[in-house]
């Protein structure tokens, strides 16, 4: 920030002929002060500020109290060789593997079947984008329910014809899979719209031209429709990726504060070890990785999109 | 239209239709499971409707915890956010895609990189500032930082600030308006259904937020929708009817909100996806 305020350059105010032009320069500047102060204010003491901070806070011994000793690397080491934590790493990337591809690939369904689905659209879309507007606290309150062995619909519908369900919630076994089945569920109706939106913005002559060659609606789907949608593609998998290593709404409601092993992610312990054990250094150590992690896996997928994604002219 | 085709589109809608209602059943069981007496929750095999409708559950929801306060609460922290949220992102976009300065454009990457940030990495320096504030357990703490604070909105504004035809304010720059009075007469209504969009986005952000009144607040008397429906989970456990019943009231207002306002909440999340 310090490049805004020292914008005109001293040689040239001394020129005469070019006063004009500087003394414009420097009131262009206090002008985009003046408009972009309040947001500067945020990004200084709520993103710029805290992210130092947090930087500090990882190579720290502090409980909040008192003072702060240095730490070295050793909350980093802390966080690595704890295996609680691994196995909330492991939830976390196994709840990802399940949610992200389910949900993805059920809305791409639903988004092409949505298109041919004519005056009744928005009345489907009605039910589908509904739990996108509700609270994962909602959300889980009703799921916490319907996972319930002993009172849930859907376990009762299922014990009729002969499956008995898992107990989702205290399973070892059940417990992420339900975490995606809910986030898939809540989650479908955003990337409908955000499919629909692409799939419009295809337009037709593309598939006509398709279609002209002869080609069947499979071809048309893999030849035509994926590779231009592709961006759309780029975009959810990528922000559905960072949203699901954040999973932490619905643990907190389905468990409380004292979730077992098997139902706890990154996020979930980042808290508890912040805000239950006080010990900020070892949480931010913690939450450091997880954005290492997630710029890592990011800069992979950008990686990659030259081999996949096709962006029109 | 020929039989196949017929065939074809029967099968579709049934399809459609059926895993529309799906989606909707969990909404529906919530809402009439809020009228059953605890025993019929209970029954083998379960019934949808209630054979004998009852209000206990709101009773219990009212008498157990504040859901007029917490309601109140919750608006008026989205509310004002979404306000002043909207017009400093709307500011910030318009220096961004308007005003030529040194800097501009690493200040610019440097917003859109902070969207990467998980807000999990922020939220324990972010608790020690408020603290040093005296902001924990305050709404300042829920409302200063987001409002002051929104790259997503920033982004998004100076997309459509830069489709805005330059020659519109060329014109009343000749004429001597200033800055702040094109910002004022012509941006801002010229941006009326991109802010109309990220407004109702930013509300539904707000209005649903569980992590940030989690950590910052502690008084029941402050406490938002969100977190007055998990504690009173923690409290009623394992009275279903009084927990469906404080869902219904939490989830009912913004399932209201989006049958209004159905067209600009769908146009927003196409929008969220906008880039280039």
């Amino acid at each position: 920030m310090s490049t805004l305020t020292a914008a005109p350059a001293p040689e040239r105010v001394a020129e005469p002929p070019r006063r004009g032009p500087s003394r414009r320069r420097r009131k262009d500047t206090i002008a985009a002060l003046v408009f972009l102060s309040p947001q500067l204010v945020g990004l200084a003491a709520f993103m710029v500020g805290p992210l130092v901070f947090a930087l500090v806070l990882a190579f720290s011994n502090w409980d909040g109290f008192g003072a702060a000793t240095f730490a070295g690397f050793a909350n980093f080491s802390e966080v690595l060789s704890n295996p609680r934590i691994q196995r909330s790493v492991v939830n976390t990337v196994w709840f990802t593997v399940l949610q992200v591809p389910g949900l993805m690939i059920s809305s791409f369904v639903f988004a092409l079947l949505m298109q041919k689905a004519g005056k009744m659209t928005s009345a489907y879309r009605l039910c589908f984008v509904a739990p996108v507007v509700t609270s994962s606290v909602a959300v889980a309150a009703i799921w916490l329910w319907l996972f319930n062995p002993e009172i849930s619909p859907v376990s009762s519908a299922l014990r009729s014809i002969g499956i008995q369900a898992p107990d989702w919630l205290q399973d070892p076994n059940f417990v992420i899979p339900a975490f995606a089945i809910v986030s898939i569920w809540q989650g479908l109706g955003y990337q409908l719209v955000m499919f629909m939106a692409g799939l419009q913005s295809i337009g037709s002559s593309y598939l006509e031209a398709a279609e002209l060659d002869g080609c069947t609606g499979w071809q048309k789907l893999v030849h035509v429709t994926i590779p231009l949608l592709s961006p759309t593609i780029l975009f959810l998998s990528i922000t559905s990726i960072i949203g699901s290593f954040q999973i932490f709404d619905y643990i907190y409601v389905f468990m409380d504060s004292n979730a077992p092993e098997a139902a706890r992610t990154i996020v979930y312990e980042i808290v508890q070890i912040a805000f239950r054990e006080f010990n900020f250094g070892q949480a931010s150590a913690l939450a450091f990785l997880l954005l290492l992690s997630l710029l890592g896996v990011t800069a992979l997928q950008l990686a990659a999109q030259k081999r996949w994604v096709h962006y029109a002219e | 239209m020929n039989p196949r085709r017929l065939a074809g589109r029967t099968i579709l809608h049934t399809a459609l239709a059926v895993c529309a209602v799906l989606m909707a059943l969990p909404f529906l069981w919530m809402l009439l499971s809020s009228f059953k007496p605890l025993t019929e929750i209970f029954a083998h095999p379960p019934a949808l409707f209630p054979l004998e409708w009852t209000t206990e559950g709101y009773e219990k929801a009212f008498t157990g915890a504040d859901f007029l306060r917490g309601f109140w609460n919750s608006t008026y922290i989205a509310v004002t956010v979404t306000a002043i949220s909207l017009l400093t992102s709307a500011m910030a976009a318009y220096a961004f895609a308007r005003i030529e300065f040194r800097g501009s454009k690493p200040l610019f990457m440097v917003f859109l990189a902070t969207m990467m940030v998980p807000a999990q990495l922020t939220i324990i320096p972010l608790y020690i500032i408020m603290g040093g504030l005296g902001w924990v357990d305050t709404h300042a703490a829920l409302i200063v930082p987001a409002a002051l604070f929104n790259a997503f909105g920033v982004f998004l504004m100076r997309q459509y600030v830069k489709g805005i035809p330059k020659e519109l304010e060329e014109a009343a720059e000749l004429d001597g308006a200033s800055r702040f009075r094109i910002f004022t007469t012509m941006i801002l209504p010229l941006l009326r259904t991109p802010l109309t969009a990220l407004g109702i986005f930013t509300f539904l952000g707000q209005w649903n937020n569980f992590f940030g009144p989690l950590i910052f607040l502690n008084s029941d008397a402050n406490f938002t929708l969100p977190l007055l429906v998990n504690q009173f989970k923690g409290q009623y456990g394992a009275d279903w009817t009084a927990l469906m019943a404080a869902t219904t009231l939490a989830a009912a207002p913004l399932l209201i909100l989006f049958g209004v306002a159905q067209r600009q909440i769908v146009d927003g999340i196409a929008l969220s996806g906008s880039k280039s």
